[in-house]
């Protein structure tokens, strides 16, 4: 019953879906307000009926109900109940309803707090949103189901969820990705909306940006759980594999990245409005290619796109449909907008320009690496495989023109800047980085060159923040009581933009630190061995054989000694699934911020009482994660900005805005 | 001349979906790649062991019993998934795998055999990825069932699965190892 509720919940969501589609859209252009009124019930009807569908399917799994195929396939009564809960998502049928569910209440969002939208662009972003729903709720009922019931006799159990997949990271991974995936589902309704008004203003770039940036804060926090799922889980301390899933993710983030950088120009500057125009549909564009690319589950490749030729040949049209449409649209409308105001090459418009450069050709180049097997193969019959060697050699320089110039912009005036000034500003980020690589030289002793130029790198991204902040505040020219109320009086975008740039410098630290400073130990160890690693002394006592609650567990005990005091007991761990028959190895970490410990039990030795033991040394590892979090707090920091929300809701005066301080 | 520049979008993007679109509509199977090798003999290679090994792999290995061929990297994430497969067929239902690394540093491919277990009877070191350009093979990981007189009866590019291991790949060992 409960399915069948569920599944007929969908249906009518995509009733809603089709008039939220058409009827907007015929109301903005005949000009009747009524019809363009109703696109707002639409939406909120649709999201509500998805909602009861999600919670339908969600039910399904807590009870677990094996008369329905898609539990059958991916739960089992013993697994926990949060990843009972979390299964849901971690299969093809579930997590297109998610899908959909998020790109509902995107949707919903504007039909709530759009009010400062006039009415014509609020009616057409909402048709255009409701048009992508229409494509995908089809798609869900006619080719990916999940409500289907088991044909004959249900199953005693189910055949249980990856045990990969059970696990706390990667349960929370799909959910902050499909947020970010999606979320840019509402840049593409405001720009084909914008395409279709044949208006792009200042005004535009600043309602579209709360979207935006929601969506980039969830797909910021998306990738950085994957990574940090894949470190520990995957059990050799890698964070990152330019796996085609891991690229998929990538390339929105970059374009997104880019998007968030050109609509600043929109917004202050009049200028770029084209280019934002694209790269609002192009961004989208690669979050659906990223989600259909890899649509068969997590740990996949290319080669899974549509095993199902049927799925495959309707995602394909859903897409040629959607970005084509949006495309044409562009060719014939994009060149009709008004050009916007000039610049000279140095000046903040000038550094967000190379920027968008870099951020673009970053993108280009992982979605030809990703691709290029599949193309070689269309026109030749070589085969090639394009591994991590080609990323590093291709995004990695790329990367070092971005950060150097990212320090610069926030420093340089709008429209046409005074370079002297600057310089004398960039000595204080040049002398503030020169004082961190002392230190970080004094720390290592044969560190690489490239070590060091990305650590400097790093050093110069935090400092040129911090500069920024203290120029924005006067800090040492006023005394520091003035300093501190110009602080609180900063709007939120300026701690966005210094909060995002410094936790893309310690990130990057992150990234470089456990690259080029990573020691490692393989060893065989019986009971009472001791190895050393980084000053530490690790000592193996025992393993204990225990049963978890649907796994048996192998646990080691490793004592870690530094200078003879015992500082921390590391219990790594190997699980055997009998129901996926399957192993997953669980790494134990021991984190000081600076610097991880990372030991992984092995294989025991045939034969004897002894086990291969992995323990790794990653400085600055923590750093990735924390530099994600602080990036994203500047995306929340700039979220909350006050005149974001006066552009929303329209509800205050003008003449607070007005009242901000200029930037 | 200013409008061609706004068309180049919707023309790269239209190539793009040509070319994907053909082989999908032409109903490929993309996990059935044609393969211009199946019920042919294995291609000659002889790869050099990993340090400390004395086996390698080599054409003349093959044949004589029904034999796993897996190519694998220990860059490559869905090998990690594959891999307790391989090591259940090895170890459980005793079929000879032969690992093949592909483009691999020696030390890496040793750590990962370490970390999760070796289930290979024998492995040569593909370092430029030579012997993989004679097999075709797509990317790693990628399997071959070669058969007792040394041809390959099946492949598949991607990690394996439960189901085809279990539906495909096991009921075809079976048959061929009589």
């Amino acid at each position: 019953m409960i399915p069948e509720l569920g599944h007929f919940a969908l249906t009518l969501a995509l009733a809603l879906a089709i008039v939220q589609a058409v009827v907007p859209m015929v109301g903005a252009a005949t000009g009747r307000a009524a019809w363009m009124l109703a696109g707002r019930p639409a939406a909120l009807g649709q999201c509500a009926a998805i909602l009861l569908a999600f919670i339908a399917l969600t039910y399904a799994y807590v009870v677990s109900d094996f008369t329905v195929l898609n539990v059958v396939q991916n739960s089992h009564s013993a697994k926990p109940m949060l990843y009972k809960v979390t299964g849901v998502w971690g299969n093809h049928e579930g997590s297109m309803l998610l899908w959909v569910l998020i790109l509902a209440v995107f949707g919903a969002t504007v039909a709530l707090f759009g009010n400062g939208l006039p009415e014509t662009l609020r009616a057409r972003v909402l048709a255009v949103q409701g048009a992508v729903g229409v494509g995908f709720l089809a798609f869900v009922l006619l080719t990916s189901n999940p409500f289907l019931r088991v044909d004959g006799m249900p199953p005693f159990d189910g055949q249980d969820l990856n045990p990969l997949l059970q696990d706390p990271g990667l349960a929370f991974h799909p959910p902050f990705l499909y947020f970010g995936y999606v979320g840019f589902s509402m840049a593409f309704s405001f720009a084909v909306a914008a395409l279709i008004e044949g208006r792009v203003d200042p005004a535009w770039a600043r309602w579209v940006r709360p979207w935006t940036l929601a969506a980039w804060i969830g797909l910021t926090l998306g990738i950085a759980l994957g990574s940090w799922w894949a470190y520990y889980e995957l059990g050799w301390g890698g964070w990152w594999f330019w796996d085609p899933v891991e690229n998929a993710s990538l390339m929105p983030w970059l374009a997104g990245t880019a998007l968030l950088h050109s609509a600043v120009v929109v917004e202050k500057r009049d200028a770029l409005k084209s280019w934002t125009i694209l790269l609002a549909i192009l961004t989208f564009a690669l979050s659906l290619l990223g989600t259909f690319l890899v649509r068969s589950g997590v740990l996949t490749s290319v080669h899974a796109f549509a095993v199902d030729p049927d799925r495959g040949v309707f995602i394909l049209a859903l897409i040629v449909l959607t970005v084509g449409g949006a495309l044409a649209l562009y060719s014939w409308r994009a060149p009709m907008l008004a050009p916007g105001g000039m610049f000279r090459p140095v000046s903040r418009e000038g550094t967000l320009v190379l920027n968008n450069l870099l951020l673009s050709t970053a993108t280009a180049t992982v979605l030809i690496g990703t691709l290029y097997p599949l193309l070689l193969e269309a026109i030749s019959d070589d085969r090639v495989s394009v591994g991590p060697p080609y990323f590093e050699a291709t995004v990695v320089p790329l990367m070092i023109p971005l950060v150097v110039a990212m320090a610069i912009g926030p420093l340089l005036a709008w429209k046409r800047a005074d370079l002297s000034g600057v310089l004398g500003r960039l000595g204080a980020v040049a002398g503030l980085t020169a004082v961190a690589l002392m230190f970080a030289l004094y720390r290592t002793t044969d560190a690489p060159v490239m070590a060091l130029v990305g650590l400097a790198l790093a050093a110069w991204a935090i400092a040129g923040s911090l500069v920024e902040l203290a120029e924005r505040i006067r800090l040492f020219r006023i005394p520091l009581g003035a300093s501190w109320k110009r602080a609180k009086g900063l709007p939120g975008s300026a701690w966005g933009l210094s909060l995002a740039h410094a936790g893309l410098g310690i990130a990057l630290a992150g990234m470089v630190g456990s690259t080029a400073f990573l020691s490692e130990r393989i060893q065989v160890m019986a009971a009472g061995d001791t190895v050393e690693i980084a000053g530490y002394d690790v000592t193996f006592e025992e393993v204990l054989q225990t049963q978890g609650p649907n796994y048996v567990v192998e646990r080691a005990r490793l004592t870690v000694y530094r200078d003879n005091a015992a500082v921390a007991v590391l219990e790594p761990e190997k699980r055997w699934y009998p129901v996926a028959r399957m192993a997953t190895t669980e790494a134990a970490i021991r984190t000081t911020m600076f610097a991880d410990l990372y030991a992984v039990l092995g294989d025991q030795q045939p034969g004897n009482a002894a086990w291969t033991v992995r323990l790794y040394h990653h400085p600055l590892v923590p750093w990735i994660w924390i530099g994600s979090i602080v990036m994203s707090l500047g995306g929340v920091a700039s979220l909350a900005d006050r005149r974001l929300r006066v552009a929303i809701t329209a509800r205050r005066a003008p003449a607070s805005a007005a009242a901000q301080p200029a930037e | 001349m200013r409008r061609i520049v706004f068309l180049l979008p919707l023309i790269a993007f239209a190539g793009l979906a040509v070319w994907v679109a053909v082989p999908l509509i032409r109903g490929d199977d993309p996990s059935m790649l044609p393969s211009a090798l199946i019920d042919q003999p294995a291609p000659d290679f002889a790869l050099p062991a990993l340090p400390g090994r004395d086996d390698g792999l080599a054409s003349a290995d093959l044949g004589g019993e029904v034999t796993l061929v897996n190519f694998f990297a220990s860059w490559c994430v869905p090998c990690l998934a594959e891999h307790p497969l391989l090591t259940r067929l090895a170890r459980e239902d005793g079929f000879r795998v032969l690992g093949v690394a592909y483009k691999d540093e020696p030390a890496d491919t040793q750590a990962w055999l370490a970390q999760h277990g070796d289930p290979y009877g024998r492995i040569g070191v593909d370092l430029d990825g030579r012997a993989a350009i004679d097999w075709g093979v797509y990317g790693v990981p990628e399997t071959f069932l070669v058969d007792a007189d040394g041809r390959i009866r099946f492949r598949h590019p991607g990690p394996l699965t439960p189901d085809l291991v279990d539906e495909t790949l096991l009921p075809l060992l079976q048959e061929l190892a009589g």
